[in-house]
Parts: C-alpha cells; structure tokens; sequence
C-alpha cells in the first residue's frame, strides 16, 4: 500500500516535470518543424498542427542562407559578441576587484552607483549615444555596437562580479602574498579561479545581450552587410506584410539551440553564478 | 633565523590606535607570545610585522634589516592565520607546494619538500584531498606544513588553535612547541589564551590598548606583575586586589589559605574573611568572600587544593592568610607596581 502510494507520488511528480518541460520547450518544438513545413502545409487556415501533412523541405533553409546576408548577421553578431565579452571582462574584473576590496567603506556605494547606471534605460540613452558615435565617425559600423554594448554590460558585470570578490575571504589573498606573489599573482591564482562561476555569468550575460539587443542594433546600423542578427534577420524575411515564417524561425533557432547546448554545460556554475553574487552582494 | 623587532611601531585607523608605540624585540629561536584581550592589537601588530598593514608610525626589523614598504613576499616570513586560509581550490599537495612554485622551486624538489614536511606533521597521506574533506586539526596541520615548506626566518602565527576542540588544542599545542623547538625558527605566536601562552611561550608579551605592558617569561609575568592589569589578566580566578590607602595589595588566590594550612608559620599576613560561596571543583574549592579595603569591602576569592580540608563554609567568619613574600603592591591611580607598603 505504501509503496503504491510513493510509486504514485513518483508518477505524479515526473508528470508534472514532463509537462512543464513540454511547455518551456513547445515553441522550439513549434519553431524546429515549422522551418521544414511547405507553405502549403503551414497556411491552412484554421486546420494548423504541428504534424506535417505534406513532406518536409528545405527550401527556407536554402532561401535564408543563399538568398539572405544570414551568414553575413552571423559571422557580425559572433564577432561582436566575442570583442564585447573580452572588453567587458577586461574593464569589469578589475574594477569588481577594486570596488570590493581596495577603497573601503566607498567601494560598497560606488558600487551601488554603477549598478544605478545599469538601470538607465537604451531607449532614453540612444540618442545621446547615436551624435557619440557619429563624432567618432563609427556609425553604420559594427565597432559602434562593440563600442556602446559595454555600457549596458560593464556596471551589470562589475556588480555581480563585486558580490563574488566579497565572498572571497581576505585571508586567501594574504596568504598567497605571505606565500610570495604579488596582489596580482595572487588575485590571478586565486581568487579568479574562486570566482570561476561569476566570470561565467558574466559571459554568458554579455554574450547573450549581445545577440539579443535591438534598440542599438537598430539605431546605429543601416548598411546590410554590417546588421546584427537581431536587426538583420527580421528586416530581411520581413518584406512589407508579407512574413517568411519558416526561415525566419530557422534563423532563430539555429542560433538559438548551439547557444542553449552550451548554455547547459555551464548550467550548475551560471546559477551559482547569478545567485551567489545576489545573495552576498 | 631571525631576530623580530619594532621601534615605536604605530598604527592607526582612523580615531582608533590599534597599535600604539610598541617597541619589541624577539631573541634568535625565540618562541614569543603575544597575549591580550580581543581588540587589544596583537593581530594587528603581528600584520603589521608580516607586511599585511603599512605602520602610521615606527619600525619594523627582520634580521636586523628594516623591512617597512617591503611587500610580505619579500619579507622571508611564513604565517598560519586563524582560519588557516587553505585554498579551497587546491589539493593538500598544491596548498603545501604553492609557496613553492613562486620561488621557483623545480617539480622533484617540491615534490621532496613537500614529502618532508608532511611526514613531520603526520599528514603524507592527505596529500590529495581537498581542505573541506579534512578535519580542524588536518587543516591546522596542512597550514603549518605550508609555512614549514618555505623555510622561513620567522613564523608567524595568529591564533591557530582557536578553531579545534579543547581536547584537540591540548595536544596540538604540544605538538606545536615540540616542533618549534625541533626546527628552532623564531616564532611570534598570537593569543587571547593565558593557558596557551603560560604553556608554550618562552617569554609573553602582553598587550591590552595597543601598548605592551608587560614582556617577560610566562614565570616573571605570573609571579612579578608589572601592574594591575597583567596582574588580573593572567591568572584563573584573577588576582584578588585590596584596596589599602593610596595603594592595591595584591595576592594571588592560591596563596590565600586558611590560617594554620601554610607550613611555614611566621611573616605570615592575616585578613577576616567572611565567606559567602564556596564552589567545590574537585582538584580544588573555590572560597568567595570579602576583605576589607579602605573604601569598602572587596570581593576577594581563595583557591584551596583539595589536599586543604579545613571545613569552610558559607556564611562563616575565618581567618585567612597570605605570605608577605606573596604580597604585590601597585599604586591606586596609575595601577603600577611599588615597593612594598606598610600594611
């Protein structure tokens, strides 16, 4: 009797994990057969599923990657991302750093105030941003979104990262300079390998905003061969009314899915990431 | 080896002065305590000998060279903090190995260095785990294997055994001394215990408001206090303190016995002791009472070793004595020691 009623217990929780996985993975689901659907299949009025009634086709595929300046979008979001990431931990890690140990009492409202900036929103700062970046003659360039994207991803960065600095005793870092190493050896051997699941979410966050952001995109961009994906692929398949539906889901999914996949291996690391510099920040 | 020392040292943090003119002096090999209440500056005066805190005022000496401005690195210096600061992220190996690697100590050589200290501190089988898969006293070890390793000509300690159990800290603070001895580095050992102090210290150094006030051999500090307040600092119960005219009379609870006990029968001192409580201890009786002082009645305690049988008990009016050899007289206002008085 008893282990029927764990045994139901067990079936009921599964079932209910199933069920919230089938529902946060249903539009990649929805998206993922979609891309292969002839347009015939998808607009049946009133008679839409999401098995096929036709054979499948390649032939968004083809139009989004022979047709379209996809991989043009891509190659551009790529090279963004990584130029943003390493800028943002090369100005974010040491000011963290600083912040959390080096200016005393101070360091805890600096750094409340860089997190202020964070909170100012791109659709009130894009226009002083858009005459920045025709003064230094960058617009229509991707180097004007690898110049403005720190400026919503440093002080995010420097003030997750400060909580994990925090979280690091002092004592550590005296020990490796007792130990013979310099503050920097021993913030390098130290500490950063500590702080390995915050410099993760770092990246990830910054990648992440990178691929997403549009306002910026959008605004600072025009020329087609220099777009983001964010700004490329709708302007693109969206022509007028007329909707490509199935490349523009491809396109979204191919780049999604890779990123997720990766996403997943640093899982148990962005949580603790996220979570441990909120807790002790 | 090294000799230890400071000229006028000072430090200040804002208002507060946590280390207020100290001027030291450790002896080659020396195993030196420093010993005072929490607050009272000894931590920050041994970081400011490793190099962790940059002195308002003063000098610091290791082997005869002034080292000030000079980073901890360069200070050929070893320290177990008190929470032995283990890198979380390294094996026992690499915890022990590291200061190693900054020297540039070749793989074999570390390997062998590594070996040697371990085996000293009984630890060679811990060399892979990780510092939170080992007990308090594991850790304690794996700290001062760490500092055996680099050679060092001075050790500095800050209160490494306040983190294991008291039966733990027994033997590991005889196993502490032992080493020390053995390898004979000058050691400036930090604590707020007098028992740890009185056990392992060559000579203490203690310190209450950022000065020192009394250094001496645990033996000179117990029996020859310098003033009131190393008198009642060290000492469990404390010495009792009477108040006589401009001065204190001050006699240990140990040498406060009832008339007729001690052997010796002249220059003998006598009080009127009403006792109030007696605490039965076992090894000893602890006897509560009063003595008459000048401004009133002080709370005086004697400590009887259950060899003394005498009945006492509360309530009861008795004539207790005390050595006049046993008796320290300091000044009122000033708390420091005189001359003997007329009583």
């Amino acid at each position: 009797m008893a282990s029927l009623k764990r045994r139901a217990k067990r079936i009921a929780f599964y079932g209910a994990v199933a069920a919230f996985c089938f529902f946060a993975a249903s539009p990649f689901l929805f998206m993922l057969t979609t891309m292969f659907r002839q347009d015939r299949d998808l607009y049946r009025v009133g008679k839409d599923s999401l098995f096929f009634k036709l054979p499948p086709t390649l032939d968004h595929l083809r139009l989004l990657f022979f047709d379209t300046n996809y991989t043009t979008y891509l190659q551009n979001s790529f090279f963004i991302g990584v130029l943003v990431v390493v800028i943002t931990l090369i100005i974010a890690i040491p000011a963290a750093y600083s912040l959390a140990r080096l200016t005393g009492r101070w360091g805890e409202q600096a750094g409340i105030l860089v997190f202020l900036v964070y909170l100012v929103p791109p659709t009130l700062l894009f226009i002083p941003l858009f005459q920045v970046v025709v003064k230094l003659g960058l617009n229509n360039t991707l180097w004007s979104l690898v110049l403005v994207y720190p400026t919503i991803t440093i002080p995010f960065c420097t003030w997750l990262l400060m909580g994990f600095f925090k979280s690091i005793p002092r004592d550590l870092e005296e020990q490796a300079m007792v130990d013979g190493y310099s503050r920097i050896t021993a913030f390098l051997r130290v500490v950063m390998p500590l702080s390995l699941s915050g410099v993760i979410a770092v990246v990830v966050f910054t990648f992440a905003l990178t691929l997403h952001e549009f306002i910026y995109a959008l605004t600072f961009v025009s020329a087609s061969d220099q777009r983001t994906i964010s700004v490329g692929v709708p302007t693109e398949l969206i022509r007028g009314d007329v909707f490509f539906w199935q490349s523009l889901l491809a396109a979204a999914v191919i780049v999604a899915i890779p990123v997720a996949i990766v996403y997943s291996f640093f899982l148990d690391r962005l949580v603790a990431g996220f979570t441990g510099g909120a807790v002790k920040g | 080896m090294a000799v230890v020392e400071t000229r006028g040292l000072k430090k200040q943090f804002g208002e507060v002065k946590a280390v207020d003119g100290v001027d030291l002096s450790s002896k080659e090999g020396e195993f030196l305590v420093l010993l005072g209440p929490s607050g009272c500056g000894k931590t920050t005066l041994l970081r400011l000998i490793a190099g962790l805190e940059q002195p308002t005022a003063g000098e610091v000496l290791i082997g005869g060279q002034v080292v000030n401005g000079l980073p901890p690195r360069a200070r050929k210096i070893a320290m177990v903090f008190q929470s032995y600061a283990l890198y979380p992220h390294m094996t026992v190996f690499n915890n022990i190995a590291f200061s190693l690697k900054a020297q540039g100590v070749d793989k074999a050589a570390r390997q062998e260095k590594v070996e040697w200290a371990t085996s000293i501190l009984g630890i060679d089988k811990l060399l892979q785990r990780r510092p939170r898969q080992l007990s308090g006293g594991e850790r304690q070890r794996v700290a001062l294997a760490r500092c055996l390793v680099r050679e060092p000509t001075v050790f500095l300690l800050d209160e490494p055994l306040s983190n294991l159990d008291a039966q733990l800290r027994a033997s590991a603070r005889d196993e502490l001394q032992q080493l020390q001895q053995r390898i004979g580095i000058t050691t400036i050992y930090v604590t707020h215990d007098q028992v740890e102090a009185m056990g392992m210290g060559d000579r203490i150094a203690v310190m209450y408001q950022g000065q020192i006030r009394q250094l001496g051999t645990p033996r000179e500090i117990y029996d020859e206090p310098g003033d009131t307040f190393v008198a009642t600092f060290l000492g469990s119960p404390p010495m009792n303190l009477v108040e006589r005219d401009t001065h204190l009379i001050g006699f240990r609870p140990e040498h406060f016995l009832p008339k007729g006990v001690p052997e010796v029968q002249d220059n003998l001192v006598t009080f009127s002791f009403p006792v109030t409580r007696v605490e039965y201890l076992g090894a000893d009786r602890l006897v509560y009472g009063v003595v008459a002082g000048t401004s009133g009645d002080t709370k005086t305690m004697a400590r009887l070793p259950s060899t003394v049988t005498v009945p006492i008990e509360p309530g009861g009016d008795y004539e207790f004595v005390v050595p006049a050899k046993e008796l320290k007289f300091f000044d009122r206002d000033t708390g420091l020691r005189t001359g003997p008085k007329p009583l």
